[in-house]
């Protein structure tokens, strides 16, 4: 693929995606990870999920993974385009629906959306936590950890900063 | 959104496009993995552009719509502020330190990913991370307990996406409106 095809291959998909992120960027991983890795084979699994770990421990709203594989990709064009295509479509609507808002905040229609879009939200967000689980972890120790980092995040006041620096020391002490 | 009072509140404060730009920069660089209670810290309580209850109504209206939910908060406070100039502003802050910095990391991945002990390094982060999302979705998850509906279309959801990895776009449109029908036949709360 020439570079401009790819560039506009990233903008389109992201473009869809952005209308379909309901309950934020993590629900869309999985698919994500479907066209870039698995349809497109632009990076493999180990790279997907390490660029996903970047985007959890760097400052900042956690869209930005996105902002990283256009980067991956395509370099600075492809950062750039990947943000806008993710960004813009949404915030369109935002933008047009905030003006709207006021007269339906009590309607009984938007608490029926809400209602029905939580339980696919969930779903998505476990699926996404399945896809990352599969493409980072190959070995009895890394789900250890995975589990152990859920755990920690459930059940304790651990910053998540915290928990992923732990990951990282046993990951550099050679045990994965 | 409660529609900005006739007499406004003496303690709230109305700011220009450029105060919108540099509050939205300072929420951008604080959090990790997540930025909304600092955008919460900014906008109610020092900088005092909104009372609880409009950040409350902002932020379910950020989160009810699709997008990055901080991305669509920066625009529904810069748009009320500041029309289409604000939402720019505010949106630029918002994205513009945390892009440079990710823009930075993705170029250091690249030019030392491959060598063994950052490679295993970030094998053990990436492990770790995949675990603050299990834990993001058990959260998300308590909810639903009650409701057995809502269990289905999740487990249908996960079965589809995760399992069978078919396309997002024909999942949603095949589900959205059976969820619909359910939450539509449920008596109002």
């Amino acid at each position: 693929m020439s570079d401009a095809g790819i560039l506009a291959e990233l903008g389109r998909q992201f473009t869809v995606l952005s209308l379909l992120s309901i309950g934020g960027i993590n629900s869309l991983i999985p698919e994500i990870h479907r066209q870039i890795v698995e349809l497109k084979g632009w990076m493999t699994d180990a790279q997907f999920s390490e660029l996903f770990a970047i985007s959890q421990a760097a400052p900042g709203p956690n869209f930005l993974i996105v902002t990283l594989i256009g980067f991956f990709v395509a370099g600075w064009p492809g950062a750039v385009i990947t943000t806008m295509a993710i960004c813009a479509p949404s915030s369109a609507l935002t933008y047009v629906v905030a003006h709207l808002w006021d007269r339906f905040r009590e309607a009984r229609w938007r608490i029926i959306i809400q209602r029905a879009l939580a339980p696919l939200t969930v779903g998505l967000m476990f699926s996404s936590g399945y896809v990352l689980t599969r493409a980072s972890d190959h070995g009895v120790l890394a789900y250890a950890i995975t589990a152990a980092s859920a755990a920690t995040m459930l059940w304790t006041r651990v910053h998540p900063l915290a928990a992923l620096a732990v990951a990282a020391a046993f990951g550099a002490a050679g045990v994965l | 959104m409660v529609p900005l009072p006739a007499a406004p509140d003496p303690a709230l404060v109305v700011p220009s496009t450029r105060a919108l730009f540099f509050g939205f920069l300072q929420v951008g660089i604080s959090g990790f993995g997540g930025v909304m209670p600092f955008a919460h810290r900014m906008l109610v309580e020092r900088e005092r552009w909104m009372t609880e209850r409009e950040f409350v109504d902002v932020l379910s209206l950020s989160q009810f719509l699709p997008g990055p939910n901080i991305v669509n908060m920066s625009i529904i406070v810069g748009r009320r502020f500041g029309g289409p100039g604000g939402a720019a502003a505010a949106f630029t802050g918002l994205i513009f330190m945390p892009f440079l910095i990710i823009i930075a990391l993705g170029a250091a991945y690249s030019a030392f990913g491959q060598l063994p002990h950052v490679r295993e390094t970030f094998a053990g982060v990436a492990a770790g991370a995949a675990g603050l999302v299990i834990a993001m979705a058990m959260r998300m998850a308590r909810p639903l307990r009650r409701t057995s509906w809502q269990v289905g279309i999740a487990m249908v959801a996960f079965v589809a996406i995760a399992l069978f990895r078919w396309p997002l776009l024909g999942v949603l449109f095949g589900l959205a409106p059976v969820a619909l029908l359910l939450a539509a036949r449920e008596k109002p709360p």
